[in-house]
């Protein structure tokens, strides 16, 4: 029997606010265990929550940018449950009135387009860390760092539409695009910034109903979500051939082994109690919030890149690279703006510049060639100043030492010879060395032309202008 | 006239004309609790140390003449569920044994600021929860007036320190009667503010959408002096009030000609005290003479509120007595057998009675499969209750009923059966649900000398009509004359 | 409506208490007589409110993204029954 895999993703990304969503600690990363802690945030009797505006404004821009109905009145809804990493017992998060809801996203798979259903997003706080002791003192004990406590997350549900782990990691990528596009997470999967679970399930093809689903947890890089799917997929379809059925329940992905694991800990069926957290009164999004956060959405991927290709009529593979992150689409808009060049724009930015920055482990937004430098280089090509190839020589220079490309092909007296009186003079001396070759040109070997170019670019160290010097020496050949 | 039987605002007359300093009214208050308290045992911590030391600064406020408030240098005592900064809070509990704040609450930033000194903080209910005060880790509070009886609840501390002169004045916390009920058991005022007009920030969790700081004063003038103190908006409390706060106390006038006083004849039910009845309906007459006009009103709904109330407090209460878990502040009892048993023993060990009680009935009515049929449907009567006042108050200003329906019961008469318990608060509870104020008046003397109270309930933001009503009364009552035999 | 043992127990266990027999029973026939006085409840046609807990009007008050002081050091674990490495301690968690 053939079976297909109904996927849904929940993705849990923390903003960028400066403070918690609901204290005014700092949200940094990486300070020392319990620095950035507060009545609030450590749950102390009595202490209240204050709801961030600026997570608010976040959570806005996310809904509009994946269409979503924002809703004007939402409700924060406590969830009761004891770990030590929730200080409150309860996360404060939002249960029957999310902030926003029917959304869609644009996905590219290898059957073309798809939109994938944004269920809803909602806003919560994030857990505390637990750090597992080791050694005979810590060994049998857990500890709590507080820090995390009361981040500002979103939480985007997708419906459950999509079909294999490819699928999954495209609306994975295209949501991670958006938010950083947004500039509102550091969407870093490393450091838990940018998380994401699922719900997997697998039916028969053609069947309408679902299967039971396995909820996955614990893959924290794109390759491990894909890894860890195809691995539960098959892990499913084995079971059901071999006569079993899929338990519901929570898997953890084991990277080491690539396979997926039921969770050690005892499960217990959850109930939650959720019931509206009275602390805090129902969230109105006021029309005037709406609009000003619509106004401060960038133009996002999808679009970007469709507009690309219209616009710039460079290839739909070009246009992907370019609007892989918005500030090196910035970059290549700006460099084609100065030099109206936008295949030779794309083809310098996809190539040196990528290449060079890879090799160096740098963002586009660390490049030490600037756009406008950059387009400066490949004017000088287009003009006919330096060739090709010593365009790639100044870019590597101007790349270490962040410097102009006129000042590079000056110091060094890189710029090609156009003056024609200079090269007639090169010319004739290479004639008058190859005597026997110009006969045999002469008498019909054409393929020799190409001889005599090599031979001035030789002389000239590669400075003459390619163009003139065949044009010159066709002239000379001629008499 | 015994200095320690002082109001605030005859206090704060003699230590501004230097006639008595702070410290030495906080050494009047502090030997007297240290003489009579050990029986009352309406004190869980006195903070000798600290209340002379705030004393002394309030001194040289007071000497400097400047930045001076009614309450400056006046001692006070607080319940023992506000955060007090380097001061023990316990909220009455094994739980929080110990537990030392780092931080003050709004309530008692704002009477420091006043240049209050604070003797100690009250005993209560564990967590506020209950009406007699007998269920504090601490032991039970005596009733000043007399000493077989409970003292009312769960502020019943504060009311037994302001009624045996014990401090100036005091604050306590009303989640459905806890200020309004004890004030009527023994004998003083009690104001509960509108839902929102005083912060929550620091004040220890009991229901978040019923529980509201108020003062427990020693007559009306006090109450609107404390209240003008405490309340206002706060940016720490996101369900605080944005409205300016008026001159209570300077606004006070006993003239309540043509006011409509509202009286819901579902307040004056079968198998109530016939004595309190009696008292309260005087009470009533007092006001009429003083030229109000008194109107019957009903509110329909009056005998769901206790129903709603063990509901949504409950349900509340489980919730926000699970950071209790032993693992940031608190006690902690581990029995080596892993986290879950952890949690366990130690809410085990850290919990009375009637707060494991009441975090069983609010999980329950929270849990899945019951949530519709118990808090959704006592959030939906609520609505109702809230509106059952709407419709009164558009034919009246304030309404007038008795606090309680009997005077303090004896010590132990209820400790068994928790609905008869819950009872008592029947005719306190709709003012939380609807997040109105209200104040219970001194309104007589039983036979046997057990006081009892008469209440008015005002508008939305109508503190000022509920205090204005309140000193009519008192004035028209004249001074009270007896006094608790201690 | 009628809770027996079975479900008291189940709602100790959500709420992390530990009753002894002696309270499972007490409790069990308290709260029996509790949820059958509020039982009344049932009997009132509330199809047509739609109950917010709090007044909407105007919304929850935001607080600005600005940083405000943290607790000093000593003062975030002075209460913790165990600490250890700047951090509270608690018996070791399996996951």
């Amino acid at each position: 029997m053939k079976y297909e895999a109904v996927i849904g993703l929940e993705i849990h990304s923390q903003l960028l606010t400066n403070t918690k969503i609901f204290c005014g600690c700092s949200t940094r990363f990486g300070a020392a265990p319990n620095s950035q802690v507060c009545p609030v945030c450590l749950g102390l009797p009595g202490a209240l929550p204050v709801l961030n505006g600026k997570a608010v404004e976040f959570a806005v821009e996310m809904g509009l940018a994946v269409e979503c109905t924002i809703n004007r009145e939402s409700v924060f809804a406590r969830k009761n449950y004891f770990y030590p990493d929730l200080p409150k017992g309860y996360q404060i998060s939002q249960y029957d009135k999310p902030l926003a809801e029917h959304g869609t996203l644009q996905i590219e798979t290898d059957d073309g387009r798809r939109n994938i259903g944004v269920t809803r997003i909602h806003m919560e706080e994030d857990a505390g860390k637990l750090i597992h002791g080791e050694g005979a003192e810590d060994g049998g004990h857990s500890f709590v760092d507080l820090n995390r406590a009361c981040t500002p997350l979103i939480e985007i549900v997708s419906e459950p539409d999509m079909r294999t782990p490819e699928e999954a990691v495209a609306y994975l990528k295209g949501m991670r695009d958006i938010i950083l596009y947004l500039g509102i997470s550091d969407g870093n999967m490393e450091e838990g910034s940018f998380r994401c679970d699922a719900n997997i399930s697998i039916r028969p093809v053609g069947q309408t109903t679902l299967g039971t689903k396995a909820e996955l947890k614990n893959m924290n890089s794109f390759k491990f979500i894909k890894d860890g799917l195809a691995y539960e997929i098959e892990r499913q379809i084995d079971l059901i051939e071999g006569g079993g059925h899929v338990v519901q329940e929570t898997r953890l992905f084991d990277s080491a082994r690539g396979i997926t694991l039921a969770m050690r800990g005892k499960e217990e069926a959850h109930d939650y109690r959720y019931f509206p957290e009275p602390d805090l009164k129902p969230l109105v999004i006021t029309e005037e919030l709406i609009e000003r956060a619509r106004k401060s959405l960038p133009e996002l991927p999808v679009a970007k890149k469709e507009r690309f290709i219209k616009e710039y009529e460079i290839p739909t593979y070009d246009a992907g690279v370019l609007i892989s992150s918005r500030v090196l689409a910035e970059y290549y808009e700006a460099v084609v703006k100065a030099t109206a060049e936008a295949k030779l724009s794309s083809n310098w930015v996809m190539g040196e510049v990528l290449r060079a920055l890879k090799e160096d482990n740098r963002e586009i937004g660390e490049c030490p060639v600037s756009a406008h430098n950059l387009a400066e280089l490949i004017l000088m090509v287009k003009k006919g100043i330096i060739s090709n190839t010593i365009a790639k020589e100044v870019f590597a220079e101007m790349y270490k030492t962040g410097g102009k490309a006129h000042e590079i092909v000056s110091k060094k007296g890189l710029s090609q010879i156009s003056d024609e009186s200079a090269l007639v003079a090169v010319i004739d001396e290479v004639l008058s060395k190859n005597a026997d070759s110009v006969e045999r040109y002469k008498a019909g070997e054409q393929k020799l032309l190409g001889f005599f170019v090599g031979q001035v670019m030789k002389g000239t160290k590669g400075q003459a202008n390619p163009g003139l010097v065949n044009k010159l020496l066709k002239e000379r050949l001629k008499g | 006239m015994d200095l320690t039987s002082k109001t605030i605002a005859g206090l704060s007359e003699m230590l501004q004309k230097r006639e008595l300093t702070s410290k030495e009214a906080a050494g009047l208050y502090l030997e007297r609790i240290a003489a009579l308290d050990p029986s009352i045992n309406s004190y869980i911590t006195v903070t000798t140390e600290s209340a002379l030391a705030d004393a002394e600064k309030a001194d040289k406020r007071l000497a400097s003449g400047t930045d001076i408030t009614p309450l400056t240098g006046v001692p006070i005592s607080v319940k023992d569920i506000f955060c007090t900064e380097g001061l023990k809070t316990t909220c009455a509990s094994r739980m929080l044994e110990g537990f030392i704040p780092p931080y003050d609450s709004t309530v008692i930033k704002k009477l420091k600021d006043a240049g209050a000194v604070i003797l100690g903080k009250t005993n209560m209910d564990e967590f506020a929860m209950g009406s007699s005060t007998e269920n504090s880790a601490f032991g039970s509070t005596l009733n000043p007036w007399a000493e077989d009886r409970v003292p009312g609840g769960s502020s019943g501390g504060s009311a037994a320190s302001v009624a045996a002169d014990l401090c100036a004045a005091s604050i306590g916390t009303d989640t459905g009667g806890s200020i309004r009920q004890p004030a009527s058991c023994c004998g003083v005022v009690g104001l509960k503010p509108t839902y929102g007009r005083v912060s929550r920030y620091g004040m220890i969790a009991f229901a978040s959408s019923l529980d509201q700081a108020g003062p427990l004063t020693k007559d009306v003038k006090d109450a609107a002096i404390m209240l003008g103190l405490m309340a206002g908006r706060d940016n720490c409390d996101s369900t605080s009030i944005d409205a300016s706060v008026p001159d209570y106390a300077g606004s006070l006038q006993d003239n309540i000609k043509g006011l409509r006083i509202g009286i819901p004849n579902e307040y004056f039910i079968e198998g109530m005290d016939k004595e309190t009845e009696g008292l309260v309906r005087e009470g009533i007459k007092t006001l009429k003479d003083a030229g109000a006009v008194i109107v019957d009103i009903s509110l329909p709904h009056t005998e769901y509120a206790v129903s709603v109330y063990y509901l949504v407090a409950t349900a509340e209460a489980s919730s926000n007595l699970a950071r209790y878990d032993g693992v940031k502040y608190g006690q902690r009892v581990d029995i080596g057998s892993g986290l879950i048993d952890m949690y366990k023993a130690t809410r085990d060990a850290g919990f009375g009675a009637e707060v494991k009680r009441r975090i069983m009935l609010g999980t329950y009515a929270l849990s899945s499969g019951y949530y519709d049929a118990y808090y959704k449907k006592a959030t939906d009567v609520r609505a109702l209750i809230k509106n059952d006042f709407d419709e009164a108050f558009k034919t009246c200003d304030v309404i007038a009923t008795p606090t309680a329906p009997a005077p303090a019961f004896k010590i132990g008469e209820r400790t068994s059966d928790p609905l008869t318990m819950y009872l008592s608060d029947i005719f306190t509870i709709s003012c939380n649900l609807a997040g109105l104020p209200g104040i219970s008046l001194p309104c007589g003397l039983t036979e046997a000398g057990l006081p009892t109270g008469l209440q008015i309930i005002g508008k939305f933001l109508g503190e000022q009509d509920v205090l204005n009503t309140a000193y009519a009364y008192e004035q028209a009552r004249g001074p009270i004359t007896q006094k608790p035999k201690l | 409506m009628k809770i027996d043992t079975k479900d008291v127990l189940h709602i100790a266990d959500l709420a992390r208490l530990a009753l002894t027999e002696e309270e499972t029973a007490l409790y069990t026939e308290q709260m029996c007589n509790i949820l059958s006085y509020v039982d009344k409840l049932s009997a009132l046609d509330t199809k047509d409110i739609t109950a917010s807990h709090q007044e909407a009007s105007e919304g929850a008050a935001l607080r600005e993204d600005v940083v405000a002081p943290s607790l000093e050091g000593e003062k975030v674990l002075q209460n913790a029954p165990e600490k250890a490495n700047k951090c509270f301690r608690v018996p070791r968690i399996i996951e």
